[in-house]
């Protein structure tokens, strides 16, 4: 269960995030809408531990855990998954090498054993398999010269190795095309079950066609300004997002 | 007089002035005033280092000369500050765009002698000022110039150089600029003329956003010597310099090209970039070229990058085979690669007069 | 000293045991260098007459030279008079893996080599060194068959007096510098290797072993020649960080390469580099050539420089050859105080000659990493190509990176293209590395790693291995 309570953050002087209150319990997948700078990317960074962002009150509790205190890898191997608005390249980094090495460390703190090349490559196979992809990829470096759905799969496959207990999917503004948009749903509803959660972070509701979510929470100014069913997705593009915050 | 530097210095690896040594100067002649090009602007001259023309220009006090201190390693500088005995001063005041100007610079005489001139450019705040230097002359001497040029804040100087040196001529010229917050040196040289030239640029990149843009074209042929040496110093974060030299070199000619980019500790987010393309059209032509980058700041962005080769062979066989013959092909891809090396250049009145300095280089190798 | 220390040729051949237990008494050699210590090392190694002379006028040479200044170090003044130049004093082997310095014992293990071999490379008396007897002998056994012939140098002047006359010096002369002209007078010992006409060397050379006898390697002198159409593959590997106080290494290096021959010299250095204040470390001036002697030969060398407080080397190709092909790849480490100024230099000399050169530098903490590389091309060398890629690392505000490269063209039909660039690991590249669980190390790590690819893709894998783990190791502690 995620728990995020009275969230504020700043970068630098400026404050973004002005107490946010939100919780997806276990199994659940949540949908966060909001207009352009209403720090939808700033909540995704602040979740995953990214440099540069300031938090001055609040805590944000994963399985009852502040997750706030610790470094990015150690938020990934208790079962958190970014997937990036814009995966970064890594030159002459294998993304074979590169996931083996993810994977071993998140197993490693997870106490569960590490994986060697041969059982690596059978799962990383398995993965490839079922997200409908090249063998070619693992060969590849890192995200260096994939295309934009290339490096959207290339998420899914990492998120699809490391099983997170919760993924965070910052799709803000990135005017995903139909492939993409195919690719990263289908990525997240493989792994729906009682024991994954997802918080979508999207701007356009066409995401949420694809990953139906069971709750919808309204960013705006910093703050959730609303929630409610997934309806609420289809009213805001109706309406447009004033006609919600002033509701 | 002091020494002239050797060979054994690292500075002077590539440039041999033996040649200066063995020649014994005489006394300064009398010069004539050198026919004027056509400009709109100011034009002030130097005769045989001495000007001999009032700058009729609304920049200010016209010259001042006094005697000068040297205490830099460079021995050129120390001949110059020895013998010197005029130069222009110039300053811009504070957020005044004092246009372009034109300095030409002739030398000529029956005998060897040597001209020492000493400039001083200064623009205030905000100032800008386009300066083209027409460098010329006939028979046997020695033009060694040394220049200070001070940029305050936000100012911007674009520095336009012709050297069209009589061939039998060497010119050695020392350029020392301090760039100032913001402010901006624009520097270009076309080294056409002189038996022997060397053009040495020392750049400080004082405050923060400065740059520098250190730009020159060589065309050389017979036995020419041309070197072309700059080092930008940033000593301010968030500074870019730009070196970019491009060498034409036609029978004995040896083309020098010596870039060094220093990043001092602290100076972060500084944008450097050299790069030197060099063109062999004969086969006793010579290039080297030496970039250096000494960086002390992790978050920086220095590149260089450097060819030296012949016309490219498939690009001659493509025109030749859309039926255009050798020479004019060859001619063509000559004056691309020259085109591609005046683009710094976009003060028209510049680059009128340089098109007329060049003439019909390319042609007629 | 004990046994243990031997290297694997001299456990083969029982003899030269005992030539090794009359070393053991020089201790008494005096510090220091005259022409009497010249003498002395010749007289003991019992070298002919033409040797001792060579290497008084080395000597000669060396006292009319002075050390050069021109790269980019700085060290207090070396006191050459406080050198021993010969068998200088062992120290006690240590008796069990209990006595070794826990901190180096830990290096080992990072760098994923066995216990055993642990244990023999920090000195220690165990079965492993047994072991190594048998492999040196079938070693030499499959070498014998072939025609190859490798051995220590002192061995070879013996042997093969011919051949080591005719080339030693004939690349790198005694007057070559400074430190080539040191080595030439006093040199220790070293590999010798020839691979005769046609012969492919049936398995890559390794002075892995060797270097575990200690105190021994200051003056090495390799030389290697591969005759017509011959192939080797020689590993110089210097795995074991020693723990010396600003020991001075002057090794001279000779590779000769004759028609369609190829030699490829793969080395990883880690020499001790000094603690995290920049005191002790190796001071390391070497000078190695190769020369592609031949049509058609090619020289290839890889570098892996991650140790030594100073390193000085410039391992290079004199290209005479038609169609010769030379080849430097080159990763370059430096972290806290070391200095590295390293590079090559190309010289094209025959027809259709090509050189690539490929150099990472990376630096961290407060060094400094200098690439400084020659490309020469002269007027005989129609057709000749160059490339030359040299990239910059820094890690930290503290660190300094100099590229400085030196391009001299004298023909028209060569084409010679250089490219450099500076960066520094982006703080986006080590954010997606944690949130996918690495930690901050092992994130610099592959990212490292990654940016030395087209390098360590060069060495022979067994080593690619070691040299990855290497740079991971060399650069812990260096980023946040």
């Amino acid at each position: 269960m995620l728990e995020i309570k009275n969230l504020r953050a700043r970068i630098g002087e400026k404050e973004i995030l002005k107490g946010i209150d939100l919780t997806v319990p276990t199994g659940e997948i949540h949908a966060i809408m909001g207009p352009n700078g209403a720090g939808k990317s700033t909540l995704s960074y602040v979740l995953s531990g990214r440099d540069g962002y300031e938090v001055t009150e609040g805590e944000v509790l994963y399985n009852g855990v502040n997750i706030l205190e610790l470094a990015p890898e150690d938020r990934a191997a208790a079962g958190m998954f970014l997937a990036f608005q814009y995966p970064v390249e890594l030159p002459g980094v294998g993304n074979a090498n590169f996931l083996r090495t993810a994977l071993n460390a998140v197993r490693r703190k997870r106490g569960e054993p590490e994986l060697d090349a041969v059982a690596f490559l059978k799962s990383a196979r398995a993965a490839i398999k079922s997200l409908q992809m090249n063998e070619d990829f693992l060969k590849r470096n890192v995200n260096v010269g994939f295309s934009g759905g290339e490096k959207k799969r290339n998420e899914m496959l990492q998120m699809a190795l490391l099983k997170p207990g919760l993924a965070i999917l910052d799709e803000t503004d990135s005017g995903l095309d139909i492939d993409a948009l195919r690719i990263v749903s289908e990525g997240v509803n493989a792994l729906r079950g009682p024991s994954f959660s997802a918080l979508v972070i999207t701007h356009y509701q066409r995401l949420l066609d694809h990953i139906v979510p069971d709750m919808v929470h309204v960013l705006a100014g910093g703050r959730i300004v609303r929630s409610g069913p997934k309806e609420l997705a289809l009213e805001l593009e109706a309406r447009g997002y004033a006609g919600v915050e002033a509701a | 007089m002091t020494a002239l530097p050797t060979k054994k210095l690292e500075a002077w690896r590539y440039t041999d002035l033996r040649a200066l040594e063995r020649l014994s100067f005489g006394a300064v002649p009398a010069a004539a005033l050198p026919a004027l090009p056509e400009f709109a602007g100011p034009i002030v001259v130097f005769a045989n280092g001495r000007m001999s023309a009032p700058l009729a220009a609304p920049l200010g006090d016209g010259r001042e000369f006094a005697p000068v201190q040297e205490h830099g390693p460079q021995s050129l500088a120390h001949i110059n500050a020895e013998q010197a005995q005029d130069g222009l001063s110039l300053s811009v005041p504070a957020g005044i765009d004092g246009g372009a100007l034109l300095m030409l610079s002739h030398n000529a005489g029956e005998t060897p002698f040597a001209a020492h001139p000493r400039h001083r450019v200064t623009l205030g705040d905000n100032a800008r000022l386009t300066l083209i230097e027409l460098v010329k002359g006939e028979g046997v001497y020695w033009h060694n110039p040394v220049a200070d040029i001070a940029l305050h804040g936000g100012a911007v100087l674009t520095h336009i150089r012709l050297q069209q040196e009589s061939t039998a001529a060497f010119n050695t010229t020392l350029i020392r600029a301090n760039v100032a917050a913001g402010a901006a040196y624009e520097h270009f040289t076309a080294t056409i003329g002189a038996k022997l030239s060397r053009t040495e640029l020392h750049v400080s990149l004082l405050g923060e956003g400065a740059r520098a843009d250190l730009n020159a074209a060589q065309l050389l042929r017979g036995e020419q010597h041309g070197d072309f040496t700059a080092v930008v110093r940033h000593a301010a974060p968030n500074c870019a310099s730009r070196q970019t030299v491009k060498s034409v070199l036609a029978d004995d000619a040896h083309g020098v090209f010596q870039g060094r980019i220093e990043v001092a500790k602290g100076a972060q987010k500084t944008d450097g970039y050299q790069m030197s393309r060099a063109l062999l059209l004969s086969e006793r032509a010579t290039m080297d070229i030496k970039p250096e980058l000494e960086i002390f700041a992790d978050d920086v962005k220095c590149s260089h990058g450097a060819t030296i080769g012949a016309l490219d062979a498939e690009q001659l066989f493509y025109l030749r085979s859309r039926g255009i013959n050798e020479p004019e092909a060859r001619a063509m891809l000559i004056h691309a690669f020259l085109e591609e090396a005046f683009a710094p250049v976009t003060d028209e009145a510049a680059h009128k007069l340089l098109i007329e300095a060049i003439g019909t280089w390319w042609t007629t190798p | 000293m004990s046994d243990t220390q031997l290297t694997p040729e001299e456990l083969a051949g029982q003899k030269y045991k005992y030539g090794f237990t009359t070393d053991i008494a020089m201790e008494e050699f005096p510090k220091g260098l005259s022409e009497e210590i010249v003498r002395l090392i010749s007289a003991k190694k019992q070298e002919p007459e033409w040797l001792l002379e060579w290497r008084l006028k080395a000597y000669r040479l060396w006292c009319e030279s002075e050390e050069p200044h021109w790269a980019h170090i700085h060290h207090p003044p070396i006191n050459y008079q406080d050198y021993y130049y010969y068998a200088a004093p062992a120290k006690a082997a240590p008796k069990s893996l209990d006595e070794v310095d826990p901190e180096l014992l830990k290096t080992y293990e990072k760098l994923g080599i066995p216990l055993n071999e642990r244990a023999a490379l920090a000195g220690v008396a165990v079965d492993a060194v047994f072991d190594s007897v048998s492999v040196a002998t079938t070693f030499r056994e499959t070498l014998a068959k072939a025609g190859v012939i490798f051995c220590p140098i002192s061995e070879a002047v013996r042997e093969h007096p011919e051949l080591v006359r005719k080339y030693l010096g004939s690349v790198v002369p005694q007057s070559d510098n400074y430190f080539a002209a040191l080595n030439s007078a006093v040199f220790s010992d070293g590999s010798f290797v020839y691979i005769p006409k046609g012969v492919r060397c049936p398995m890559e050379l390794s002075t892995y072993f060797r270097i575990n006898a200690r105190n021994t390697g200051q003056f090495e002198r390799t030389l290697i020649i591969a005759d017509e159409g011959a192939y080797v593959s020689y590993l110089e590997g210097c795995t074991a960080p020693q723990r010396d106080e600003n020991q001075l290494h002057a090794a001279v290096v000779e590779l000769v390469a004759m028609n369609d021959a190829t030699i490829k010299y793969s080395t990883v250095q880690n020499w001790y580099p000094g603690d995290a204040e920049g005191r002790g470390g190796i001071y390391n001036f070497v000078t190695k050539r190769g020369a592609c002697r031949g049509r058609n030969s090619k020289i290839s060398w890889t570098q892996v420089e991650t140790g030594s407080a100073i390193t000085w080397k410039y391992p290079s190709c004199i290209l005479q050859g038609e169609n010769s092909v030379g080849e430097f790849y080159s990763v370059a480490v430096t972290n806290h105080h070391q200095q590295a100024d390293t590079g090559t230099k190309m010289i094209h000399i025959g027809k259709n000659t090509r050189s690539t050169i490929i150099s990472k530098g990376i630096s961290a903490g407060k060094s400094n990493n200098t690439y400084r590389g020659l490309v020469r091309i002269l007027p005989a060398a129609s057709g000749a190509r160059n490339f030359t890629q040299c990239d910059s690392l820094l890690i930290g505000e503290e660190c300094g990176a100099h590229t400085v490269p030196y391009i001299e063209n004298r023909n028209l039909t060569s084409k010679v293209e250089h490219e450099a660039t500076t960066s520094k690991i982006a703080e986006d590249q080590l954010f997606y590395c944690r949130s996918r669980g690495l930690s901050q190390e092992d994130a610099v790590g592959l990212i490292v790693n990654g940016f030395c690819k087209d390098v360590l893709k060069e060495l022979p894998m067994e080593f690619a291995v070691e040299a990855q783990k290497l740079l991971s190791v060399s650069l812990e502690g260096s980023v946040g």
